[in-house]
């Protein structure tokens, strides 16, 4: 009894400390990436793209009348579900986000969506799951993403590999929800228009030697070897192999694959290699990197998508006019699509001035965001191709 | 010609790796074996041995490669292994008096034994992360061929290439080597002589002289250097995580019983079977079936038995199989 006194006693001081706060509010917004795991490599610029959107709404102090929004990151580690599960459970009911900017592989948002976010109504909006299964999954009006589903980049893939006049290819994926859902896509795609998967297998991250996968690929054979796998992991281990054994020369990257470890482990080795990655040449792109500038590398994947995310939230609660996510979910469709006034990245304090005033404003952001259907990015992607070491943009598309 | 590209083929994707990986895990087994034969239990935290001594030749490479030392078109790790063999002598040579030392001087049941081995696993295992993190190391450097694929492939005229890498060949010969020796000191030395013995009846080589301690100590120096080499080599020809040497530690113990447990020659063996079957079970004999069947009966399917997802469950049916049919092993072991 002394102690359901005491906690009552707590919540209710919290309560009325909050309360008092109203005026000029601190929103918490959750960050939760794979800070450890498979992107590491890419997570640091993601964080850091969502961060520099909140500082810039803070630094406004237009967001609700001057609200002060602060990031609070945890590590969704991109595979463990439970890891990534207690981490987003701390993240509400320890440090009270009002929305999060996550997770990010496809595996582990689903399982923040379906066991924490949709538990505790808060929204999550994601630079870049694109498991095709998170559009049909139950959400309650609460999930979006910044990134297209891969039903869209399997069918841009297919198209890519097509137009070189590639009709025969090998596929292996990492063992996941995401390299699963890309594997598929593609297929259904590639053979849709013409072309022919000779084999569709698994890889598993995280072990020594892929000879073995590497052997069955080549048996089956194929003029690329598409490769949908995670560059930190097993997708660099199969691309070793693959050359070491000589079983293929070029390869085709999707998203996962496509940073800067990829020049720096294989380099010229895989010379005429392709792939694509979310990307845009809209002027919001550049607009991105000017502002930030040399603080991170701006061009890294899924960077720009964590900002808009992050604006998207925020926009959101100023359409809303609160920070409750039961109250501004169902605003983030309105301000990120058409009509208003266009938004770039670095235009924030104007978007929060014009929805204050009762405008409408039409979020463009760092990726041409226009989102579809349940509350996905429609998708723009860039077309690479490995040159000289290098990777070099061949076009969007 | 087709015969010749079946051939190559084969060789490329199966009997090399497989060869160079069946000896790592025969290095792997033979240490297993050794502990089981004379110390009489199964020791779980040799993978983390081989971690550990892989850790301190990695640490050695990197000073030596610091320094501008090389060995030219072979890999520095190999001027290196001698301060990881020594390094994990002292560090086995510790657990022993820490842990095992105590167990056997009660009399411990076997059983105690390897869950006391299990204890050690766990620290080792943090050991090896805190000093050298989890993440993928590469440490192999010279030459990366002894012959690549493309090579292979303008010099035959051949369709299929045949890559043979440098650090496959050196795992080959440092095996023999290394199985020369051992199998010269235990066959040819007094010591080795009292090793067997001591093995083979504890009273009887006790009554005739043989000092346990001495014989306890120069099994665990032998095992630390088995473990060192092969978690070096293996390391080398594929790259060093702490995760994998307690992965592989599965397909080791299966090699060392599928052989016969205690039983060198058997550890060897098994280590060998082990490897083939799984590379063999798990390839997909489509292109070589191209090439020797009649165009007409060439197959559509990929020809694999089992996708390599299973292919450390491979190790575990054929371990099933011998235990059931043959409970001591191949050659003749212990029972376990």
């Amino acid at each position: 009894m002394k102690k359901l006194l005491a906690a009552t006693a707590v919540t209710a001081l919290t309560a009325g400390t909050a309360f008092a706060g109203g005026h000029a509010e601190e929103i918490k917004l959750g960050v939760i990436l794979g800070f450890t795991g498979p992107i590491e490599s890419l997570t640091p610029q993601m964080a850091s793209g969502a961060e520099l959107a909140m500082a810039e709404v803070t630094e406004s102090g237009a967001l609700l009348g001057g609200a002060k929004v602060t990031p609070v990151r945890a590590d969704s580690t991109c595979i463990d579900a439970g890891a990534a599960t207690a981490a987003a459970e701390r993240l509400i009911t320890g440090d009270g986000v009002k929305g999060i900017m996550g997770a990010d592989c496809s595996g582990v948002t689903g399982a923040i969506l379906a066991n924490v976010a949709v538990a505790n109504g808060v929204v999550m909006i994601s630079p870049s799951a694109t498991s095709p299964a998170l559009s049909t999954a139950e959400d309650n009006g609460l999930f979006f993403r910044t990134a297209p589903s891969d039903a869209r980049q399997g069918v841009v893939m297919a198209e890519i590999l097509l137009e070189q006049g590639i009709k025969e290819v090998a596929v292996t994926y990492t063992n996941n929800d995401y390299g699963k859902g890309l594997a598929d896509s593609f297929e259904a795609a590639y053979t849709e228009r013409g072309g022919k998967v000779t084999i569709n297998a698994a890889h598993e991250d995280g072990k020594a030697d892929y000879s073995a996968e590497v052997g069955a690929l080549a048996s089956a054979g194929g003029d690329r070897l598409v490769v949908a796998g995670y560059v930190d992991q097993g997708g660099s281990g199969v691309v070793r192999a693959a050359i070491d054994s000589g079983a293929f020369d070029t390869f085709h990257f999707p998203d996962g694959m496509i940073s800067d470890v990829l020049e720096s482990r294989f380099g010229s080795e895989i010379d005429g290699s392709t792939g694509q990655h979310p990307g845009t040449d809209s002027p919001g792109a550049a607009k991105f990197a000017e502002i930030v500038g040399d603080a991170f590398d701006a061009s890294s994947p899924f960077t720009p998508e964590s900002y808009d995310a992050a604006a998207l939230i925020m926009l959101a609660m100023q359409a809303a006019g609160s920070s409750d996510p039961a109250v501004y979910k169902d605003h983030v469709l309105h301000v990120a699509n058409a009509p208003g006034e266009p938004i770039y990245p670095g235009e924030l304090a104007k978007a929060l001035k014009i929805i204050a005033e009762g405008g409408d404003v039409d979020y463009v952001g760092g990726t041409a965001v226009e989102l579809i259907g349940p509350g996905e990015s429609a998708g723009n992607y860039r077309q690479i191709e490995m040159k000289g070491g290098e990777i070099s943009t061949v076009q969007y598309r | 010609m087709d015969l010749l590209n079946a051939i190559v083929a084969l060789a490329n994707f199966v009997i090399v790796p497989a060869t160079a990986y069946g000896a790592q895990l025969a290095l792997g087994a033979l240490g297993v074996t050794l502990i089981y034969g004379v110390l009489r239990f199964s020791n779980l935290a040799h993978g983390e041995m081989m971690a550990f001594g892989t850790m301190l030749t990695i640490l050695v490479t990197w000073g030596l490669q610091g320094m501008g030392v090389s060995l030219g078109p072979l890999p520095t790790a190999l001027l290196a292994l001698p301060f990881g063999i020594l390094g994990t002598m002292l560090l086995v040579l510790a657990v022993d008096r820490s842990v095992f030392r105590f167990y056997r001087q009660v009399k411990a049941a076997p059983v105690i034994f390897l869950i006391a081995s299990m204890g050690v696993m766990f620290v080792l295992n943090g050991v090896v992360r805190l000093i050298i993190g989890v993440d993928e190391r590469i440490f192999v450097d010279g030459a990366r061929f002894l012959i690549s694929a493309r090579e292979f492939k303008q010099m035959t005229g051949l369709n299929e290439g045949l890559a043979i890498r440098t650090t496959q060949v050196i795992t080959l010969v440092t095996a023999v080597v290394t199985v020369a020796a051992l199998f010269w000191f235990l066959n040819k030395t007094r010591t080795g002589k009292s090793m067997r013995a001591f093995s083979d009846n504890e009273d009887l080589a006790l009554l005739s002289g043989v000092n346990p301690e001495k014989v306890v100590t120069i099994t665990w120096l032998i095992v630390a250097a088995l473990a060192t080499i092969a978690g070096t080599l293996y390391g080398l020809d594929k790259s060093f995580k702490p995760f994998v040497y307690l992965q592989i530690l599965l397909p080791i113990f299966a090699s060392a019983i599928v052989g016969g447990l205690g039983n060198p020659i058997g550890a060897i063996a098994g280590g060998f079977v082990i490897a083939f079957s799984e590379v063999t079970v798990t390839y997909a004999f489509k292109k070589v079936a191209g090439y020797l069947l009649p165009e007409a009966w060439e197959p559509d399917s990929l020809v694999q038995l089992l996708s390599t997802d299973y292919k450390f469950a491979v190790s575990f049916v054929i371990l099933v199989i011998v235990l059931l049919f043959r409970p001591t092993g191949l050659f003749k072991g212990k029972a376990v």
